[in-house]
């Protein structure tokens, strides 16, 4: 180990060296007209209407997929293969820009075939109803087979061999479900555990699976979905539903008239009740904003490394060659990291769901000072 | 695509596409992958129940049979000792027996002895007297053949009568 790291060392010097004999001003000449980190590292953590495969510009692999719309009435479904990335249109449709960027737009003829660079077309109106299926959806809808044939599958090995050692993906699943229902579900839960199970292992198993999809760069996976603000939210809002529908009326007592607060927070102005009602809503958006950002951020290192090769190839190749071993190694490093993240960031939505279902539904005031 | 914006297509499909997992995999796995679990807890929690249970009653046996055991030797043991008692007192008794029995017989053969002894004697006193009255007889004749001597015997006697 110790022989390897002086190659890499007199690598990385030697990059820096190169560096210096670059005239900056024509580093920076060449960044604007080829290749920019920022729109590419943006285009890969959101969600688009085809699923990149490989290739860039007219040489692209792309798998077109459906969009769906309703539009004044009008269910309208075609291929996204038409649009071209969003360089043609469809029947009057056609991919938003600048502010609408992301959205289909209605354009106020029916224009179908290539559109032209810097003319300007009158935009009729923004598709509201767009359930296109995007490569985000499209990735859901993987992700959803995937977990529902893993756990079907697992559930059939239980029925066809009870009461027998694990075997397969059995026994590599249990140890997960029995910690999550050991070490996460029961404590936080107490009694009230079995009635809320179900939702917090197929949370823990639907961010899990996205997450890791997430990491693998090629097809099945590589869609950003638990980094995409959307899922997050929906998750962060079904925890937040379930917390306050089954809230007990401790849980409410709690918001309205805390124990332990002295009256002048409570009764001219209501100081006291007011942060806590706000906090009804800080868990879920909190819920919701660390996934989203621990995803996305993990991803977004990742590509930056990968933008690096490019960045240096543009200034010789040599270089880029050279950086691109650092960068690899980097995002090797990445990767590890991410998957970590990945069973963390499952845990923590997981855990803190369990928490505050369980403080909500608490009957005896004493535990629940306990469990907070 | 924006990336703080959410996407109505995405909440869209997310509500459904997250409703219909929970629904199938509340309904056809969690209920089965949680009970399955539980029941063979259960089931490993019986056998190893059993298990000391057994044990415990092997355990229980294993002493029960060693104080069997024991009360058997101390039942052999007494049947020794009785047996040992009885023999001695047997030996002792018939040793007693015999010593007096052979007392009897010596003091019977003691007994017929001395009866011989005395009818012997009886016999050879009476022969004496015979003897003597014979030898009486002819002394007597012999001294009373003449009239002195007759005489002088019947003096003799007389003194002697005298004397007593």
């Amino acid at each position: 180990m110790k022989y390897n790291i002086k190659p890499f060392k007199i690598l990385l010097l030697w990059v820096a060296f190169m560096g210096m004999f670059l005239p900056k001003n024509a580093l920076a000449a060449k960044e604007e007209e080829g290749f920019q980190a920022g729109p590419f590292i943006l285009e890969h953590v959101t969600d688009s209407y085809g699923w990149h495969i490989c290739g860039e510009g007219d040489k692209s692999v792309t798998i077109p997929l459906p969009i769906i719309l309703v539009d004044q009435g009008r269910l309208v479904c075609f291929s996204s293969g038409k649009l071209h990335h969003g360089e043609a249109a469809y029947e009057g449709y056609a991919m938003g820009w600048g502010d609408q960027k992301g959205a289909i737009v209605k354009l106020s003829d029916d224009y179908t075939g290539h559109l032209t660079p810097g003319t300007e077309y009158a935009v009729d109106h923004v598709c509201k109803f767009n359930i296109s299926i995007t490569k985000n959806v499209c990735a859901l809808f993987i992700s959803l087979i995937l977990i529902a044939w893993i756990f079907l599958s697992v559930a059939r090995q239980y029925e066809r061999h009870p009461d027998e050692a694990p075997r397969g993906l059995q026994g590599f699943l249990e140890p997960v479900i029995v910690f999550l229902q050991d070490e996460v579900i029961n404590p936080s839960l107490g009694d009230r555990a079995p009635k809320y199970t179900p939702y917090l292992l197929t949370l823990f198993f639907f961010i899990l699976l996205n997450n890791m999809l997430g990491i693998i760069p090629i097809f099945p996976g590589g869609a950003n979905l638990t980094g995409n603000i959307a899922v997050t939210g929906i998750l962060a809002l079904i925890t937040f539903f379930i917390t306050n529908i089954s809230a007990k009326k401790e849980y409410w007592i709690d918001i309205f008239n805390t124990p332990g607060v002295p009256w002048w927070l409570k009764l001219p102005a209501p100081i006291m009740p007011f942060v806590e009602l706000i906090g009804i809503f800080t868990k879920p958006f909190v819920l919701m904003v660390r996934l989203f950002a621990n995803i996305t951020a993990g991803h977004i290192i990742v590509l930056g490394f990968i933008s690096l090769i490019f960045i240096f190839g543009q200034m010789a190749p040599a270089i880029g060659y050279g950086v691109s071993l650092v960068s690899i190694l980097f995002y090797i490093f990445m990767g590890v990291l991410e998957l970590l993240v990945a069973f963390i960031q499952a845990f923590v939505f997981t855990l803190l769901s369990a928490i505050y279902i369980g403080t909500a539904t608490e009957e005896h005031h004493e535990e629940s000072t306990e469990l907070a | 695509m924006e990336l703080i914006k959410p996407s109505f297509g995405l909440i869209f499909w997310m509500l459904i596409g997250f409703g219909i997992l929970f629904f199938i995999l509340a309904k056809f796995a969690w209920p089965v992958i949680t009970n399955g679990i539980a029941s063979r807890n259960k089931k490993i929690q019986d056998q190893l129940d059993e298990a000391a249970r057994v044990h415990a009653e092997l355990e229980n046996m294993h002493l029960k049979h060693e104080e069997m055991l024991a009360e058997a030797k101390a039942e052999r043991d007494a049947i020794v000792a009785d047996a040992r008692k009885l023999s001695e007192k047997l030996y002792e008794d018939a040793k007693l027996k015999a010593e007096s029995e052979a007392q009897a017989i010596i003091d019977d053969a003691k007994k017929t002895i001395y009866f011989e002894k005395m009818k012997a004697i009886t016999d050879v006193k009476n022969e004496i007297a015979n003897f003597s009255i014979d030898i009486a007889q002819k002394v007597i004749e012999h001294e009373l053949s003449d009239k002195d001597r007759q005489e002088k015997l019947i003096e003799d006697w007389v003194d002697n009568c005298n004397l007593n």
